[in-house]
């Protein structure tokens, strides 16, 4: 491998694993305060996605209109699902809310069949970011640059939403002690709906941010779900930067995977997610967890 | 109900579900089949989740090892039957034995999401193992034994061994073993103190588990004549979870029923419409919602209700 190609790999590595970032973060908020596996998250992505295409493609919106549609959009359906049906689950068993949201993920799949049929469709990258940089030795798409600045900058963003603000001091106590925050006169229910609402727009500006890279079809929330679960695990459920470190070492496998071992590349990040779980159970920067 | 009542029951069901062959009708045979497969396969699951209260979202995995095992066994290497099906199960518990040694060192949410990643890793090579399970073809032209490619004839196999796997797993969770799944249960720590391994216990209860799984696998995949990765995909791990959820999981015999009624629900709608997911999705927000003892703990509310 040449400088140029293995520079050029680690870029399209990066930019991948900054993608994947913003979509797992997401998860990992709302898993770090409400204690809650979503599995629509992946769907949440999908209609990220297919709401791109239909406002750049369809009604010809720019780019940047596309994204904030998609964030608005899932943040709103977030918003209803929470309110209505998922906060009245908030202290039930764990099982019941992995299969509540299960249920979304069904219901949610039939809807978007029913939308947008099962076609496959494309968004290409948007016409402002159309060129190429030059990056050193190596020649790379301008939109790709410009994913790997986003995710880093929403990375910072959180992380300075949640450990330098007064919000951020209120959402890391719910995660904390929910009733002594409760007892606080602080609104615990409408921090945790504010939480899944923030979590699910990531979810859908990632798959906004996505859809030009990728086809959009059908299914393709169950793959991204599982690898937004591999990232979540391998950083230590929970935690931000834990996540921008699964998300780096999830991109650099699948893209150096592609070249070196082509066809085992999906099953590789399962191999990584192992070798981490065997060395710290609780992921790369988690904590161990209280023995009950 | 006590104990005997409940054995002289099961008897007389089996035995009735014996006779279904002479009624003649191929596709009630079928369908029978496939309820008694899915029915043991939704109760291996409940060792976990009613007994030991560790819900595995990766079950799905021992289901597909045990089939793609049995099926291979069965077509490339033309195994003997009463080889390639122990083999075959034997290959799922010590696949559930070590992926489990793993999993239970973490509980609760974290358990849950290491059995669904192992599952997938499960579900990638086979999607990715070309040469040995066919890739996202499939595994199709099972060589079957010739006695069983008769209908009845497997019919009638499937309701001996899923009987046998019933019964077993009915011994195991009401021996001295099952109660102390039950005791790690309701207070992990307490049990902790009496002396109980919670660790080993929750290992030994999931290869149990991971066992029957197989059981079931490998005659879904005779049955089926093939396997695929979708019998491996997190869907048919989080499908076999609504079975047990909609029976209920706090009774032997709920998962038996939900798989039951679930199974032929699904068969019903799917020919009437192509929206089995809104279906499913609803049924599921209604038993979580309102009805999270599942379709038991509605009749014995029922019960409790009319004052008997």
């Amino acid at each position: 491998m040449t400088l140029p190609v293995f520079l050029t790999n680690v870029f399209y590595g990066l930019a991948l694993a900054m993608n994947m970032f913003v979509i797992a973060s997401g998860l990992n908020l709302i898993f770090g305060v409400l204690r809650v596996i979503n599995f629509a998250h992946g769907m949440f992505y999908m209609f990220g996605a297919y709401f791109m295409f239909t406002v750049t493609k369809s009604w010809g919106a720019p780019f940047i209109v596309g994204v904030l549609a998609a964030g608005a959009g899932l943040a709103a359906i977030a918003l209803v699902i929470e309110r209505f049906l998922l906060r009245r689950l908030y202290g039930k068993e764990h099982l019941m809310q992995l299969l509540f949201t299960f249920a979304i993920v069904l219901l949610m799949s039939d809807a978007a069949k029913m939308i947008w049929g099962t076609d496959q469709y494309s968004v290409g990258y948007p016409p402002s970011l159309r060129g190429a940089v030059q990056l050193g030795p190596t020649i790379v798409p301008q939109y790709l640059v410009f994913l790997c600045a986003a995710g880093p900058m929403i990375a910072v963003a959180m992380w300075l939403a949640v450990d330098r603000t007064r919000w951020g001091r209120i959402v890391r106590a719910a995660t904390q002690d929910r009733e002594m925050l409760a007892a606080l006169g602080v609104n615990v229910p409408m921090v945790y709906a504010m939480v899944f609402t923030i979590g699910s727009a990531l979810a859908g500006i990632g798959g906004a941010l996505a859809a030009p890279r990728i086809a959009l079809a059908p299914g393709m929330d169950a793959t991204i779900i599982n690898e937004c679960f591999i990232i979540v695990i391998i950083g230590g459920l929970g935690h931000l930067w834990g996540s921008f470190l699964g998300a780096l070492a999830f991109g650099f496998v699948v893209q150096f995977g592609t070249i070196l071992v082509p066809n085992w590349q999906d099953v590789l990040p399962y191999l990584l997610m192992l070798s981490v779980l065997l060395i710290r159970p609780w992921g790369l920067l988690g904590r161990p967890e209280l023995s009950r | 109900m006590p104990s005997r009542n409940l054995g002289i029951a099961a008897i007389v069901i089996v035995l009735a579900l014996a006779l279904l062959p002479l009624s003649g009708s191929r596709y009630a045979l079928d369908l029978s089949t496939q309820v008694l497969i899915y029915c043991l396969f939704a109760l291996s699951l409940n060792v976990l989740i009613g007994y030991i209260g560790n819900v595995s979202f990766g079950h799905a995995a021992y289901f597909a090892i045990g089939g793609y095992s049995c099926v291979i066994l069965l077509t490339t290497y033309q195994w003997p039957l009463m080889l390639a099906l122990p083999a075959a199960i034997v290959v799922s518990g010590l696949a559930a034995a070590a992926i489990g040694y793993f999993c239970v060192r973490l509980t609760e949410i974290y358990f849950a999401m290491l059995t669904l990643a192992f599952a997938m890793l499960v579900w990638g090579v086979a999607f990715k193992w070309k040469d040995v399970t066919g890739g996202d073809d499939g595994f199709t032209g099972v060589l079957m034994p010739k006695l069983l490619e008769d209908h009845a004839n497997f019919f009638w196999f499937t309701l001996v061994s899923v009987s046998v796997g019933v019964a077993l797993l009915w011994m195991i969770c009401h021996s001295a073993f099952g109660l102390t799944l039950v005791a790690i249960r309701e207070n992990a720590v307490r049990a902790g103190f009496v002396g109980v391994d919670t660790r080993k216990m929750r290992w030994a209860a999931f290869t149990v588990a991971g066992t029957f799984a197989g059981l079931a696998g490998a005659l879904f995949g005779m049955y089926n004549r093939g396997m695929y990765i979708e019998n491996a995909f997190w869907t048919e791990s989080a499908q076999v979870l609504i079975m047990v959820l909609l029976g209920g999981i706090h009774s032997f015999i709920g998962p038996l029923i939900g798989a039951a009624v679930l199974y032929l629900l699904q068969i019903v709608t799917n020919q009437y419409t192509p929206y089995w997911p809104t279906v499913l999705g609803t049924i599921l927000l209604i038993v979580v919602l309102v009805l999270p003892d599942g379709l038991t703990g509605l009749a014995k509310r029922f019960r409790i209700f009319s004052g008997s």
